[in-house]
């Protein structure tokens, strides 16, 4: 039997997906289902790992099911997945001891900031390549060890397994516990702070500092490669890769060599340049983190521009305001305006990353008025998307010394037409959407093919990469600059603390909550 | 009431209930209620939750009206929010086809295009949204309005001519309207520019009606054959897209 499709999973923040594609990467079927996002406390956010490796088990037959294939014609499955997003099971029963504790989550806020003050920290952050916030999953890990009565003792004792949602994932679709892989690929191995960034193993050194235990690790494998075989949902199809979202994302717009750069704008938006296998530190408040690892390759790394909030403002203005009913209306809605009526929203709902990483930032919004609509109010949670990808842009720049040329966008809001034009406005920059917004599932699917043979090399992909839309800038360079002066102020006004020039704020560079800076 | 169909009469006595209690309801007390069998209550909520009439949060919860009721009555479905649904399949159609696509609203007497992807052939091409297409002179103008039925052959003058293949005549293009029905797609060839023919079919919501328009548009070389007839081919793969939008429609509410 001829295996025509590569399935993908798309394990993200809000939903999980099943998509299967065809050899010219091709959307074949498309499964989606919701799960539930839990808020125990202001800042904490939690999601149940079994509910989605249950979504998961129905979605893949569904997605089969509609393209009328069986798993005789899968030629591999590869998953992408919300990274940093932290769960700790049991080996013997597959029973998470705690909901998983998603990467928004803010509740080790207070344990980084009292590790940052450690006199290692600057080691750490050296070895992991890392700077110290609540957004990576050691400190999670940490926190469920000690939060969770007996876990450090049934870890140490190894009855517990930790992952991100990938290593879940594999481990119950390979048998669970019967047997299954406990394994994590090496992009989101560089997300924990427990990862050397130069060996790509887990650290002694890192172990220590942050009191994990190793017996709770999981093996550090290459992105794509063939794992194992399933031997639930898809009995006997290969897993072929595992990417985070974002690198996966990378792969799927084929920024395979150094140099070539994409955004993907979901509920939050993340900004990867592919730096070869030369890994590069920032000065600006970037990250450096891999990009992905072929077997018997060596490890590409990529430099990363993380923003917290955007997609998840817009559903914040249609679940937390009720102004609409769907995310993409929010594009009625602010076409009902011609502008931003002087209303700027800094959306800090947990701090601010790249390039502030601002821990103690929190929302803002400025420049309220009564001649202030919701229109307007829609058109400034688009803008903000827009401006926080204007300061990553700028300090990619400032680290690399190379301008874009062009912006490669990919993620939902790339429907949005009206935030596209501004987008390609306050950069100045031609935005282009490739056909197949779909990136993150597309790059899952073309790794785990390439693991299988499927396609021959990644050149051979590149063929069917096509631009679908492209947005060019037409704002006036005055205008512009005075509203960019105005997001900045805002910017400024998110802050906690008192207010610091933009200048000194962007020299604040890998230094988060205080570490290194000695402020 | 003689000829009356009580199944619809029973779905009717649920919205009103429904209508009157927007807190939800419960199976039982839906039953209770109207004094009907648990399972025939069930059955009915069954038939009303797949067209869309009735929602429920969770399997097993409790019951309220659903969005479609509110389609019915003529709340549309926002422009942008199809854009959203339609994007991965638009994408793929035009990588099947290699056309570009572009998806089409009824806009008072205009087709407005609301989406467009690019011809994959990475030509300079220029995105072209929010433009206002004939009714009369496109397949997605046929498509729309075809799944009116108010179109007919009321007045006598002419509709608008923009090359000597447009059809001007009323009565004409209801009768074409009547085959687009009843084949479920709309071809045009050369009839609102020399040299371009466009195939499109209907996006339909949850309850049938058509929506939306998604189809590709190209020179008339590649989309038709050597008798200048659409190409089967590829009316499948705009049909089997609109298809795969319509029930993206149905099955995903956000």
């Amino acid at each position: 039997m001829s295996r025509r499709y590569v399935l993908a999973v798309d394990q993200g923040t809000t939903s999980t997906r099943a998509i299967l594609f065809d050899r010219s990467g091709r959307l074949v079927a498309l499964r989606q289902h919701e799960h539930e996002q839990h808020f125990p406390q202001p800042g904490w956010v939690e999601h149940d790992a079994s509910e989605i490796w249950t979504q998961l088990s129905q979605l893949v037959p569904a997605a089969l099911a509609d393209a009328e294939a069986g798993p005789g014609d899968v030629a591999a499955i590869g998953i992408a997945n919300q990274r940093e997003t932290s769960v700790v099971w049991e080996r013997a029963t597959g029973r998470p001891i705690h909901r998983a504790i998603v990467w928004q989550d803010t509740r080790t806020a207070g344990l980084i900031e009292s590790m940052a003050a450690d006199p290692r920290a600057a080691r750490v952050s050296e070895l992991c390549g890392l700077p110290f916030a609540p957004y990576f999953s050691a400190s999670r890990l940490r926190w469920i060890l000690d939060a969770v009565p007996g876990a450090r003792q049934r870890a140490v004792a190894g009855e517990l397994m930790f992952g991100t949602m990938e290593s879940w994932l594999i481990w119950n679709l390979t048998g669970g516990a019967n047997g299954g892989l406990h394994l994590t690929d090496v992009t989101n191995a560089s997300r924990s702070m427990l990862m050397n960034i130069r060996t790509c193993r887990w650290d002694r050194e890192l172990l220590a500092f942050f009191d994990v235990p190793a017996q709770v690790l999981p093996e550090i494998r290459p992105s794509i490669e063939r794992y194992g075989a399933c031997t639930q949902v898809l009995p006997g199809v290969a897993i072929g890769a595992a990417l985070g979202d974002q690198q996966a994302a990378l792969f799927g717009q084929t920024c395979f060599e150094a140099g070539e750069a994409k955004c993907t704008y979901g509920t939050g938006s993340f900004v990867l340049l592919n730096t070869g296998t030369e890994l590069v530190t920032s000065r600006h408040g970037l990250i450096p983190t891999v990009a992905f690892q072929a077997a018997g390759e060596p490890v590409r790394y990529a430099l990363e521009g993380s923003i917290a909030v955007t997609g998840s403002l817009v559903q914040w203005l249609r679940d937390g305001l009720g102004l609409i009913s769907s995310a993409p209306e929010i594009e009625t809605l602010a076409r009902t305006v011609g502008d931003n009526g002087g209303c700027y929203i800094v959306p800090a709902f947990a701090g601010l990353l790249a390039p502030h990483w601002r821990s103690d930032a929190r929302g803002v919004i400025t420049g309220l008025t009564s001649y202030v609509t919701s229109g307007h109010l829609a058109r400034a949670v688009l803008e903000a998307t827009a401006w926080q990808t204007r300061e990553v842009i700028d300090a990619m720049t400032a680290d690399t010394g190379l301008a874009l040329r062009e912006l490669r966008v990919d993620g939902g809001m790339t429907a949005n037409n009206l935030l596209m034009q501004f987008i390609a406005d306050i950069l100045d920059t031609p935005v282009v959407r490739p056909m197949m917004a779909e990136t993150v599932s597309l790059g899952a699917a073309y790794a785990s093919g390439l693991a299988v043979g499927m396609w021959p090399d990644r050149t051979s992909l590149r063929r069917n990469w096509h631009r679908a839309a492209e947005w060019n800038p037409s704002m006036d360079s005055a205008l512009r600059d005075r509203e960019y002066a105005n997001w900045q102020e805002a910017v400024t006004r998110s802050y906690a603390g008192p207010a610091r020039p933009a200048g000194e704020t962007a020299a604040r560079a890998g230094v988060y909550a205080g570490t290194l800076s000695g402020s | 009431m003689p000829g009356s169909i009580q199944s619809i009469e029973r779905a009717a006595a649920i919205l009103h209930l429904l209508a009157d209690n927007p807190d939800r309801l419960g199976l039982g007390e839906i039953a209770d209620t109207l004094d009907l069998a648990k399972t025939t209550t069930h059955g009915l909520l069954k038939t009303l939750l797949a067209v869309g009439f009735v929602e429920q949060s969770t399997v097993g919860g409790p019951y309220r009206l659903g969005t479609g009721l509110g389609r019915l009555a003529g709340d549309p479905l926002d422009p942008n929010a199809l854009r959203s649904r339609a994007l991965n399949w638009a994408d793929a159609l035009a990588g099947r086809t290699g056309e570009s696509v572009r998806v089409a609203v009824a806009h008072g007497d205009a087709a407005l295009v609301i989406h467009h992807v690019f011809r994959p052939d990475d030509s300079v091409q220029q995105l072209a949204v929010d433009v206002e297409l004939p009714l009369h002179a496109c397949a997605f103008g046929k498509v729309l309005l075809a799944g009116k039925t108010a179109f007919g052959p009321r007045q006598d003058d002419l509709l608008d001519s923009y090359t000597a293949r447009t059809v001007t005549s009323r009565r004409v293009l209801a009768r074409e309207l009547v085959e687009v029905r009843r084949r479920g797609w709309a071809g045009e060839v050369g009839e609102f520019a020399e040299g371009v023919a466009s195939i499109a079919a209907p996006i339909r919501n949850e309850v049938g009606r058509t929506v939306a328009a998604i189809g590709i548009a190209g020179s008339t070389e590649r989309l038709c054959n050597p008798r200048g007839e659409p190409r089967p081919k590829l009316v499948e793969h705009v049909r089997s897209t609109a298809r795969s939008v319509s029930r993206d429609l149905a099955t995903r509410r956000r």
